[in-house]
């Protein structure tokens, strides 16, 4: 009792402290108001000259794309299956079409239709191979859609080709499973939902305004559907999977939204 | 009135900006700068106008991909906090008793007294006419924002919607001046806030005590012809 009385803290000095050395150090002891915040805004102008992003930061990113496969889900629901796209004369039809790659167009390669074959992978029956030839004999579909880039550009263009639909269709393709998987001559690689490969206005395309498709724009095959961005349309078609497994594409890998509906 | 028994209850008095408002007032200021922010990123990727792009440095997200990423999250923060602002306005009444109603001839007085200076904001708990007039204005432009919004994500899902605005480009044109609106909002805003500066400070804490008096009944209520 005694020694709680005379002493409050075991840690507090019995001595006072010399206060000399406060007034000795008066500038370290008077924060300088005016240059902290010289301080805080430069150190906020040096994170915007390094480029430093706080989007970058790993959990930031995380969360962001966390989101973004929650809008997935959502944009799944609100798909209306059998809801029709706007459709176009042919007088609004833009020619040629507007380029979009994740290169620019001098850097095309052709790819030579004689050798060409489309294969095919995963959940279907008959994965013999297509020739250009047997695939520009199936029945075509027209469709005079507009094409949303996820820049913010538009256009209107005419595309016909094979349905896809008919065509899983004719492979024999699981119409249950899960995703379209595409694999592009340039490596691009790109996929969809099942509900948007079966949707009445998603087609192979070989065509465009009447003429094959010229080469920045797919030749010999591409995806062409009313429902997703520009970026989700497939070009140089080599391969055609049927699968339930999710792999990320091209741009969902970089931070793009996969499902990217319209 | 419902207001009389309501406050008889009371035990706290009740402030000029009751607690939920002044959460949903300070979720949507960071709703609108991620919005705002990121919309611009967008917006540099395909400009509407030549003599306009948004420097890097006022951007949110250094990549398009980022800028998109934030918009698509910042969207949900936005519209389900307006929500829940514009519903608590209008079921408790704050509206009604706040915003109306709104005199024309008392908005001109009070943008000339604005003009000259001789504009008074020495009662918070009162909005003149000008108030009135922008806090309603940018409640329904913050609506078209939506509403332009949806029709520019799912111009094909929501068809009926987008075939509205005409053109895809117009639903972008619409979008973006419902932003510019909302720019000029929040610096007319901010910039009074700053000079009285006691109304920012209600912001935080609630600001003066008021009394519950039922709404008024007539057409302009005597104590807002206050001259000046």
């Amino acid at each position: 009792m005694a020694i709680r009385t005379r002493t409050p803290s075991l840690f507090r000095p019995r001595t006072p402290i010399d206060q000399g050395v406060l007034t000795e150090n008066r500038k370290l002891v008077d924060v300088n108001r005016r240059g902290l915040l010289r301080g805080a805004v430069s150190l906020g102008a040096l994170t915007m000259l390094t480029g430093c992003d706080v989007s970058e930061i790993d959990s930031v990113q995380k969360g962001l794309r966390a989101v973004s496969t929650w809008n997935d889900g959502v944009q799944q629901t609100i798909f209306r299956a059998n809801h029709l796209a706007p459709t176009f004369s042919p007088a609004q039809v833009k020619k040629p079409p507007r380029f979009n790659a994740y290169y620019p167009i001098d850097d095309v390669k052709p790819v030579d239709g004689a050798t060409w074959t489309l294969e095919l992978a995963g959940r279907i029956e008959d994965k013999r191979p297509w020739s250009a030839q047997r695939l520009y004999a199936l029945p075509e579909q027209e469709i005079i859609i507009r094409h949303v880039c996820v820049e913010g550009w538009d256009y209107i263009g005419q595309w016909s080709g094979p349905n896809l639909r008919d065509f899983l269709q004719r492979v024999g393709a699981d119409l249950t499973a899960k995703y379209i998987y595409f694999i592009c001559a340039d490596d691009y690689t790109e996929s969809i939902d099942m509900p948007t490969a079966l949707h009445p206005q998603t087609i192979l395309a070989t065509k465009y305004a009447g003429e094959i498709i010229g080469d920045p724009f797919g030749y010999p095959l591409r995806l062409r559907t009313s429902t997703k961005l520009g970026y989700k349309n497939a070009k140089w078609i080599k391969t055609i999977e049927v699968t339930n497994e999710f792999r990320e594409t091209y741009w969902s890998e970089r931070g793009f939204n996969w499902y990217a509906g319209i | 009135m419902a207001q009389a028994t309501a406050s008889s209850k009371r035990s706290l008095p009740r402030r000029l900006h009751p607690l939920p408002l002044r959460i949903m007032h300070w979720i949507n200021a960071v709703a609108i700068f991620i919005m705002i922010g990121s919309g611009w990123k967008i917006y540099n990727d395909d400009i509407l106008f030549s003599f306009l792009r948004f420097p890097d440095a006022i951007v949110i997200g250094k990549w398009a991909q980022y800028g998109l990423q934030w918009h698509f999250f910042g969207m949900w923060i936005f519209v389900l906090n307006g929500i829940a602002y514009l519903s608590y306005g209008i079921v408790t009444g704050r509206f009604r008793q706040k915003l109306f109603p709104i005199s024309v001839r008392e908005v001109f007085v009070t943008v000339g007294e604005a003009l000259r200076f001789r504009l008074r904001h020495d009662d918070l708990t009162h909005y003149n006419a000008v108030q009135k007039v922008l806090y309603l204005g940018v409640m329904l432009v913050g609506i078209l924002i939506v509403i332009s919004g949806l029709a520019l994500w799912k111009p094909v899902q929501f068809s009926e919607l987008a075939s509205l605005f005409g053109s895809f480009q117009n639903i972008r044109l619409v979008h973006f001046f419902c932003m510019a609106a909302i720019v000029v909002f929040i610096v007319v805003h901010v910039t009074l806030a700053v000079l009285v500066p006691q109304s920012l400070v209600a912001m935080v804490s609630g600001g003066p005590a008021i009394e519950d008096e039922a709404p008024s009944s007539g057409p302009v209520a005597p104590e807002m012809k206050t001259p000046h």
